[in-house]
């Protein structure tokens, strides 16, 4: 079972068992993860998303590439270096204990 | 008091609700009452990559059974509310009774029943092969369906119709779309933008017809021809029929809800009778970037923000609707992105060429900034949705320079 660790900005966590294959969002929302709002249902077009991804499973999750890039520049609140679109990254056993931290608010 | 919460509709509406009622600390009991048999699931890929692809239906579904155990959500598919009694005309309290005979009583009350798809009434309308696309089983059937077919009619160019012809035509379909009206999309976009995607499809080899009406099907218990209103005859082995969706008010307005072509409700997502609530596809509501007005909108982005507004005004916290709008379409491998409405507008500009396939479009009324509508260009969409939502403005003749970010431009008003 693959594990997947959401951080609330206020540090509170939740674990859930992820299917390999699903994205970090779907996984967030169909869980009831309350930081993660996905109104566009997956398709890179809401921006409310939007996660802070561990820097030590950012090597394994890779950077955003093309229009993600236009979402975190323009679309979220508070970008960094180690944002992502959780819609964008796909669920593989590399990814077992992943932790990701939700930003303040979603736009 | 019954002190229990009923939800009737269990789409993306009807789940939001629920949740924002358990989020916020209600407590007592909460059903959500759904027509179809399967649990709630999302609506938007079922016209995109559910068609395309064999995805496996579960994969859409909005949340785990796990979520509704926790939260407490008695989730009732497949057995929907036929009518509702209120107890006393000032109350909120009533009871609820569904197709099973099952008696369900509330003192919270939301509506979020969705719509059904326009049917056709014409000749043959009821030939095998001939299909709707709103719900999941109808997507499933016709994804089989494909499968077989060669020739195929869609009959309305909406976004539905055109997102199925896409599908259709990139699986190397003979694909023909017959519309009524005079351009595509006519409700959901400006002409501008209505020839855009009467070029973009006929490049890919789609037979446009407009200005045509469809007279009858005909074939033997399966459809063989589309018959035009001038005689003419199309040949089809599968017709998708998307011809627009009808709210489903019925059950609020012989509850006594005030309805006008949908269930009336304020920027606060309530209705005419306190305690009760109406959200998504159902509801006709104020404008949310104006308060004024009336508008319908369907989309999910509208469902699932006033989902939200509703179920915190059941719980009577403060809640007003005036989330932008955005919408989406994918059809081939172009992304139509749409935020704001641009239904009064009385200028535009377009930032660059149609024909690239990678333009926008954006709207003005006395210059204030209404709305956009963009192909391939998702810097102009977000420009455009983040200025709205800031009540901000981008200047009209700026604008116009393509070559100058949309962003660089937003100023408060």
């Amino acid at each position: 079972m693959t594990k997947i660790v959401y951080t609330s900005a206020g540090g509170a966590e939740r674990h859930v068992d992820a299917t390999i294959g699903d994205s970090v969002m779907s996984t967030a929302v169909k869980n009831g993860v309350t930081g993660i709002v996905a109104e566009c249902g997956g398709n890179c077009t809401c921006g409310t998303c939007h996660v802070y991804v561990d820097p030590e499973f950012m090597n394994i999750v890779g950077a955003p590439t093309g229009i993600e890039v236009d979402m975190l520049e323009m679309a979220v609140s508070d970008p960094r270096g180690n944002s992502r679109l959780s819609c964008q990254i796909r669920i593989t056993s590399e990814l077992d204990g992943l932790r990701v931290t939700t930003p303040e608010t979603q736009p | 008091m019954n002190n229990a919460a009923l939800v009737i509709g269990a789409g993306q509406a009807g789940v939001q609700v629920a949740s924002t009622l358990r989020e916020n600390g209600y407590d007592a009991s909460i059903t959500l009452a759904g027509a179809e048999s399967h649990p709630p699931y999302s609506r938007p890929p079922l016209s995109k990559e559910f068609l395309e692809e064999a995805i496996d239906p579960t994969r859409l579904e909005l949340r785990t059974d796990q979520f509704y155990n926790d939260q407490r959500i008695d989730v009732r598919v497949d057995d929907p509310v036929v009518d509702v009694a209120f107890v006393e005309p000032a109350r909120p309290d009533g009871i609820a009774t569904t197709a099973s005979g099952a008696e369900i009583p509330f003192d919270l009350l939301a509506f979020t029943t969705g719509a059904r798809p326009r049917r056709l009434a014409i000749p043959g309308a009821d030939l095998r092969g001939v299909l709707y696309l709103r719900v999941i089983d109808d997507a499933i059937a016709l994804r089989r369906e494909l499968g077989s077919a060669e020739r195929v009619v869609v009959v309305g160019g909406g976004f539905i119709g055109l997102e199925a012809a896409s599908v259709a035509k990139s699986a190397g379909k003979t694909v023909t779309i017959v519309e009524a009206l005079d351009r595509l999309a006519a409700r959901a976009v400006a002409p501008v933008m209505s020839t855009f995607l009467y070029d973009a499809h006929t490049r890919r080899g789609v037979d446009v017809r407009l200005n045509t009406q469809v007279a009858a099907f005909e074939g033997a218990g399966r459809v063989a021809t589309v018959r035009l209103a001038d005689g003419s005859a199309i040949a089809a082995d599968l017709v998708i029929v998307g011809v627009g969706i009808l709210p489903r008010y019925e059950l609020a307005e012989r509850a006594g809800i005030e309805c006008d072509g949908g269930i009336l409700v304020d920027s606060a997502a309530r209705t005419s009778r306190p305690g009760v609530v109406a959200a998504g596809d159902c509801t006709v509501m104020p404008n949310p970037l104006t308060g004024a007005g009336r508008v319908r909108l369907e989309s999910t982005q509208n469902a699932t923000a006033q989902a939200k507004v509703a179920g915190l005004s059941l719980l009577g916290l403060p809640a007003a609707h005036d989330a932008v709008p955005w919408f989406w379409s994918d059809q081939y491998d172009l992304k139509i992105q749409i935020a704001g409405l641009s239904q009064k507008y009385d200028d535009f500009v377009v930032r660059g060429e149609p024909d690239s396939e990678h333009f926008s479009v954006v709207y003005y009324s006395n210059d204030r900034l209404l709305a956009t509508d963009a192909v391939n260009q998702m810097a102009d969409y977000l420009a455009v949705r983040t200025a709205l939502g800031r009540a901000s403005t981008i200047d009209r003749v700026a604008a116009a320079d393509a070559a100058v970010p949309l962003k660089q431009l937003i100023r408060a008003i």
